[in-house]
């Protein structure tokens, strides 16, 4: 059977230490959390992941979702009891204003608490994260009075949300869909038509389901500039404000999956369903991409959340696995057979996945305070400046953390041996369930053309730019220092790449876009690393920091620190050579195929 | 009715303890800890008491190093209303906690304490017992249910043989054992309003105690490892070797 444990120390570290989270007070909600109140948060999420949600990991995955013939939907046992404390706790309103209900804490809190509650059980935490990006969109383009209808209580958790983009013959190209709205005389629309993949669509846990729904109204323009963006509450709300009567939106059928049972996938039928529209007519794709970017940044935790929960449990195992004995003669001659942990190639791969998920976890929290200076900072240019960067790296942080999140639990799976492939033993669930965050909130394949169609060139290529000048700007001032330039030599290098991968694009795939297509994954991949190269060694200043201060408790902690700091440069960043020579390689010899051989 | 609830800072249970290489003690090191799995259970009460009429104020005593506060301060996001630290880097033994506490009851005049029945750092099921021999009180110990009427607490104790349930005059200690009730998680808004409650710091010389350790640790070793066990050929054999070798027959 798995365990899992909350990784709260190392949150507290990179929060407090790496990321000098203290630095930040003056924004808006970061003073009432200060570092104490912050671990007491921490713990809290931990106990209720390891006690409430872990639990029912498994349990999920057994039973998954049942359909029942009026088209209600059940959830896996337990699920909404879990649902209930999580609820109760005030979990969903913790970064949401105030004035709606919520806390108003650091967005970068919700990202670590929800690290742990994706570790603890992902297809039970995407109730609650869909509910996120239908909040953050109906609060960024509603109108008041929309926010006041629905958020409240969606804050609270007692109404659920969706996200209703996919039909049958139209995924990543929303220009194709069909659902239609028709305008009604009392300004709402009626909205007909079919989506499907709908995460949370129907299920038991909450009173009301507000579905988000892009839709065409009749007569508006071909393509992705006719789609607008409506609200289908399952019940529409009568006088009080309260659900009414039961609109006409139901389950058809939910989906058998690879993985993630315990959320119910649905088909989603809306026949002439009342529902109103949010912000403009024909802008729906703008305030769809609010509600994206939120959710890529809540899958990429996914991967790095499964990829931390399936480290945990691969290490626990080759700890007491005994079998065969150490290169170097025996190292437990009392027993049988030594641990596996012995073995150089076992610790390739924990070392690896463990250099990933503790870098992993400084980015994407590194990112979400750029997250919380974006929309919270008095100042402009701060707003505008870490906005820019939260642009830049939202496809990175989805590609790659969901792309080696998968591979690091199959990785995982490995140490297991056979019994990777048994069930009881957990790993399998892990690898099951990563697959799906490549795939969905637009497959990785199409993070990568963002990045490097849209993110790169947009603004004259400002966010590159300042990224570019912030890790190198960290080399250069740690270029002389003893301890340091070990690390920083080594990310220099990583940084060369990416630089040259970026002009490569610039001068060869203006003319010739397939280019720029055909490297686009791999460019991905490049500034990742490039991106977790930077937090290792921001990490690794922090850590001698502190040893160099004497710090005696912390100790062993931070001395790991440092040698994972250095596997990473030695072991995992010069993939960077690999990745840039790819990209050079350009589109010839993988487009000249006729599409007949293959 | 005011609750006193006296909260531990231990090693969190899910820790794998290590004893320290000069046997001094346990390593605590860099290491979790977290309120004394009995005394949440003992905190949760009070709050149920409170939230079914029955009391109306809610203190929670620490007694030890300055990061104790952190454990009042998980009291106080359950629902405690206010927190007391007594400050001491010194190791305390039960009898000087169970002096400290006398004190503040003294002071503070609850008319019920509850605490946990043991600490599960050094299990010693003291502290309560001493407190109510201090006190002059009654004591309900090993709680598995705890009723509150009329001046008077039906308290149903876990004992060896089963369950007895007593009846004590109030004011009175009661001793909390893990069935008592589960915990609740506190929530987000309790945890920062928990930051806003008020937290006072005391001396055990306030309360005229001395801390200094009576006992004396002689050597903390870690006990020896489960041995192989044997297969029997026969019923026979089982029953003879329990009778020679084990002797438990």
């Amino acid at each position: 059977m798995p365990t899992y444990t909350a990784p709260v120390q190392d949150t507290l570290f990179v929060l407090r230490d790496v990321l000098g989270y203290e630095r930040f007070s003056n924004l808006p909600g970061f003073s009432d959390a200060s570092l104490d109140v912050i671990e007491a948060i921490l713990e809290e999420g931990a106990k209720l992941a390891e006690n409430v949600m872990f639990p029912l990991n498994q349990v999920g995955d057994q039973q998954g979702c049942t359909r029942h013939d009026d088209g209600s939907v059940t959830t896996p046992d337990g699920f909404k009891d879990a649902y209930a404390q999580y609820r109760e706790g005030g979990w969903m309103g913790l970064a949401l204003p105030e004035e709606f209900g919520g806390q108003n804490l650091p967005y970068v809190l919700h990202t670590a608490v929800g690290e742990y509650m994706s570790s603890a059980n992902m297809a039970f935490m995407m109730y609650p994260g869909l509910t996120q990006g239908a909040m953050a969109a109906i609060l960024a383009h509603g109108s008041d009075e929309q926010k006041q209808a629905y958020i409240p209580r969606m804050a609270e958790g007692v109404w659920t949300g969706t996200m209703n983009l996919t039909e049958p013959h139209c995924g990543t190209d929303l220009g194709l869909l069909r659902t239609k709205a028709v305008p009604q005389e009392d300004g709402s629309y009626r909205i007909s038509g079919q989506k499907i993949f709908i995460s949370a669509g129907e299920h038991d846990l909450s009173e009301n389901i507000i579905h988000l729904v892009l839709a065409r109204i009749e007569g508006a323009p071909e393509g992705v500039k006719g789609i607008s963006l409506f609200i289908v509450p399952k019940f529409t709300l009568d006088a009080d404000g309260n659900p009414g009567e039961r609109n006409g939106v139901s389950c058809g059928s939910i989906e058998e999956k690879m993985g993630i049972h315990g959320n119910a996938t649905c088909v989603m039928n809306y026949d002439e369903a009342t529902g109103y529209l949010i912000g403009e007519a024909h802008k729906g794709l703008k305030a769809m991409f609010t509600m994206m970017n939120e959710a890529r940044l809540g899958v990429g935790l996914q991967g790095l959340s499964i990829s931390e929960i399936a480290y945990q449990n691969a290490a626990d195992y080759a700890r007491e696995r005994i079998q065969g004995r150490a290169l170097t003669g025996p190292k437990a001659p009392d027993k049988k057979a030594d641990p596996i942990i012995v073995h150089p190639d076992v610790r390739r791969t924990l070392m690896t996945i463990r250099a990933f998920n503790e870098g992993g976890r400084a980015f994407i929290l590194w990112s979400a305070l750029k997250s919380d200076v974006a929309h919270r900072s008095g100042d402009e240019k701060e707003r505008q400046e870490a906005d820019d960067v939260m642009g830049l790296l939202t496809p990175i942080i989805k590609g790659v953390l969901t792309d080696k999140g998968f591979e690091n639990a199959v990785n995982a799976q490995q140490m297991y041996g056979g019994h990777g492939y048994i069930e009881e033993w957990g790993m399998s669930q892990y690898v099951r369930d990563a697959r799906i965050a490549m795939i969905y909130e637009g497959a990785n394949g199409i993070q990568a053309l963002d990045l490097v169609g849209r993110k790169l060139p947009s603004n004259g290529g400002r966010a590159v730019q300042a990224f570019f000048k912030e890790v190198g700007e960290f080399c250069e001032s740690h270029r002389d220092n003893e301890q340091m330039k070990g690390y920083t030599k080594a990310l220099k290098k990583g940084l060369n790449d990416l630089q040259a991968a970026t002009m490569w694009f610039v001068q060869n795939a203006m003319a010739k876009p397939d280019n720029a297509g055909a490297g686009s994954t791999d460019y991905m991949h490049l500034f990742g690393l490039v991106a977790l190269g930077y937090m290792w060694a921001l990490t690794a200043k922090s850590a001698q920091e502190q040893l160099d201060s004497g710090a005696s408790d912390a100790r062993p902690f931070l001395e790991n620190k440092l040698v994972t700091a250095t596997f990473f440069m030695e072991r995992l960043l010069p993939e960077t050579a690999l990745r840039l020579a790819r990209v050079q390689a350009g589109a010839d010899s993988m487009m000249a195929l006729s599409a007949e051989a293959f | 009715m005011k609750v006193l609830v006296p909260v531990k800072r231990v090693v969190d249970y899910n820790v794998k303890i290590r004893v320290k290489a000069d046997g001094s003690g346990v390593e605590l090191a860099n290491v979790k800890m977290s309120m004394n799995p009995f005394d949440e259970i003992a905190v949760e009460e009070a709050i149920r008491l409170k939230e079914a009429g029955v009391a109306t104020e809610i203190v929670a005593v620490s007694i030890g190093e300055q990061k104790c506060q952190e454990t009042i301060r998980t009291a106080l996001a359950m629902g405690a209303d206010r927190g007391i630290l007594v400050k001491t880097d010194d190791a305390v033994e039960p009898l000087a906690v169970a002096k400290i506490l006398k004190g503040i009851v003294d002071e503070e005049k609850p008319e019920l304490v509850i605490l946990g029945k043991q600490a599960i750092d050094d299990d010693a099921n003291q502290t309560g017992q001493m407190l109510a021999a201090l006190l002059g009180w009654s004591q309900g110990t090993f709680a598995s249910e705890v009723k509150i009427d009329g001046g008077k607490a039906t308290v149903t104790r876990e004992v060896d043989g089963g369950l007895q349930t007593i009846e004590i005059t109030m004011p009175a200690i009661v001793t909390t054992d893990l069935r008592l009730n589960e915990p609740r998680y506190a929530s987000l808004p309790n945890i920062m309003k928990a930051k806003k409650k008020p937290l006072d710091e005391k001396a055990p010389s306030d309360y005229g105690v001395d801390t200094a350790p009576r006992l004396k640790v002689l050597k903390t070793a870690e006990p020896e490892g489960r041995k192989a066990g044997v297969k029997v050929g026969s019923v026979a054999e089982l029953v003879d070797k329990l009778k020679n070798e084990a002797g438990v027959l």
